[in-house]
């Protein structure tokens, strides 16, 4: 049981020790949420009112809304990018290192995906801390009861970017991610605006929001923060985490993507 | 009890065969060249003795555990390195090697012990703090030996190991391990390349080809009957078997 333990901090350590020394990494990583808070969301203030709903007690602003969306962008980012460069690594680099391991593969899989999650949580937190200096304060309890839910929600999305990987040889660049999948996840759903907002606009839209896992993801952060639980979306993440990561363990084979390269 | 024991092992990559009926031993504490041109199924080879690839047909054993049915025993003795660098450039050369003492389940007091014995053993002491961005392409070379080696496994297989290298740090590399096998009989040393001055008279050889050895033995022996010449040798049993039916 202590190689497995000894096995999992050693992988958490690699990503913290390359999490500091790779700081153009968490700028961009903070960059990206930090432009929608400031520049988007003072734009859309004025065009969107939002009404009372659940978590919130009372109106709030838009800047307010968008936070546990754009916190979930962080994971999502990181989730898919993660992935993806795990897919790279696997036939090259450290991924082959990882695999000569005399531990379960399984194991190192889901150890790599929970090491890369739990510095995803490290940044989502330097962005809560950057957005609470900006005025967005959620209550203090709420930053602790958010911290499982954010850690569930970055392990299923990194989850679902190797699942991803692995079944899809054309997502094997960024830009096929950004548009096939981070974009249509994260503007089908409750990140930018509730989803009464769009079922005013178009029911099919709002239908395609409801089912978005990411729409569950943003809102069991949005209720964590504001000390509230969302029993529908903590079951679909924990349902869905579980899912990818099985599927994600089963389709992963460095031998398929040789086979399917053309050499 | 052989280090290694390939039998039968053929792959192929869709309907391309990259390996057709390999079969070889490796004498336990002995330095055996692998030797073969680009494309003769080396790397393949090592993907597979190395679990990246699923064995197709055939068996591998490692001291005896095969990776069929053993694959965490067999993963447990051997060491790799790989050919092109699978290190963390960002990370020290010390970090490097924690991090693999810990992907084998080490104790951090006994890695760390383990750590400062390596690097001392392959003169890298003085740079354990040293991120490998800073080291050269030879220093590099042995922090990958050192950290194959941390967890003390008994076969270490190089996967053209000296790629990159200019001569004389070819030759120093591959004395480096040659060194390493012979002090430390309990090592075997599979060596891939397709350099025939990588190769010496002592040596055990396996010729690969196409994907089929095509000559296996001792090396000496194998270049008797052609003058004691290597690359006569090499091109005999190569040009031999060039029209040789699939």
């Amino acid at each position: 049981m202590n190689a497995y333990w000894y096995c999992f901090s050693g992988i958490l350590m690699r990503e913290a020790l390359r999490f500091v020394r790779q700081r153009t990494r968490l700028i961009s990583a903070l960059v990206r949420p930090l432009l929608w808070l400031v520049v988007f969301a003072a734009g859309f203030r004025a065009a969107l009112g939002i009404a009372i709903i659940e978590p919130y007690d009372s109106y709030i602003p838009y800047e307010v809304y968008i936070v546990p969306g754009l916190a979930c962008m962080i994971l999502l980012f990181n989730g898919m990018q993660g992935s993806l460069s795990m897919v790279y690594d696997r036939e090259m680099g450290s991924m082959r290192v990882l695999l000569t391991s005399p531990l379960p593969r399984a194991f190192l899989l889901c150890s790599k995906l929970l090491a890369t999650s739990l510095i995803s949580v490290l940044q989502v937190y330097i962005f809560i801390a950057i957005a609470w200096l900006y005025g967005i304060q959620p209550p203090v309890g709420g930053l602790g009861l958010a911290l499982p839910a954010v850690l569930l929600v970055g392990f299923m999305l990194s989850a679902l970017g190797l699942l991803l990987s692995n079944a899809i040889r054309q997502l094997e660049n960024f830009a096929g991610v950004m548009n096939f999948v981070i974009f249509p996840l994260f503007f089908l759903s409750s990140a930018l605006y509730p989803l009464w907002k769009m079922q005013e606009a178009s029911q099919w839209l709002y239908w395609l929001c409801a089912v978005n896992p990411f729409t569950h993801a943003v809102e069991l952060v949005r209720f964590a923060l504001y000390e509230r639980l969302s029993l529908l979306a903590l079951a679909v993440c924990l349902t869905l985490s579980m899912l990818f990561t099985l599927l994600a363990i089963v389709t992963f084979n460095p031998q398929h993507a040789a086979l399917r390269k053309p050499r | 009890m052989n280090a290694l024991h390939i039998e039968g092992v053929s792959f192929a990559y869709g309907q391309r065969a990259a390996l057709r009926d390999v079969t070889f031993s490796l004498t336990p504490g002995h330095f055996t060249a692998l030797l073969g041109p680009n494309g003769a199924g080396k790397s393949t080879l090592i993907a597979l003795m190395t679990c990246l690839y699923d064995v197709q047909h055939g068996d591998i054993q490692v001291l005896g555990y095969s990776l069929r049915r053993q694959p965490r025993a067999a993963l447990g003795q051997l060491a790799v390195v790989f050919q092109q660098s699978t290190l963390d450039l960002d990370l020290s050369v010390e970090q490097n090697l924690r991090y693999h003492a810990a992907l084998h389940g080490m104790p951090r007091r006994e890695a760390q012990r383990r750590v400062d014995a390596e690097l001392a053993r392959q003169g890298l002491g003085e740079r354990r703090r040293d991120p490998v961005r800073e080291l050269n392409v030879g220093h590099r070379r042995r922090v990958e030996i050192a950290r194959a080696l941390l967890h003390g496994p008994r076969l270490l297989l190089l996967d053209e190991a000296s790629v990159g290298l200019d001569p004389p740090s070819r030759q120093a590399l591959n004395q480096h391990v040659r060194s390493l096998c012979h002090s430390d009989r309990r090592l075997s040393v599979l060596w891939t390349t397709h350099l025939l001055d990588e190769v010496q008279a002592t040596d055990d050889l396996v010729i690969l080809h196409q994907g089929r050895v095509v000559a296996n033995g001792p090396a000496e022996a194998m270049m008797q009957p052609h003058g004691g010449d290597l690359g006569r040798t090499f091109a005999y049993h190569t040009c031999n078997t060039a029209g040789a039916p699939a």
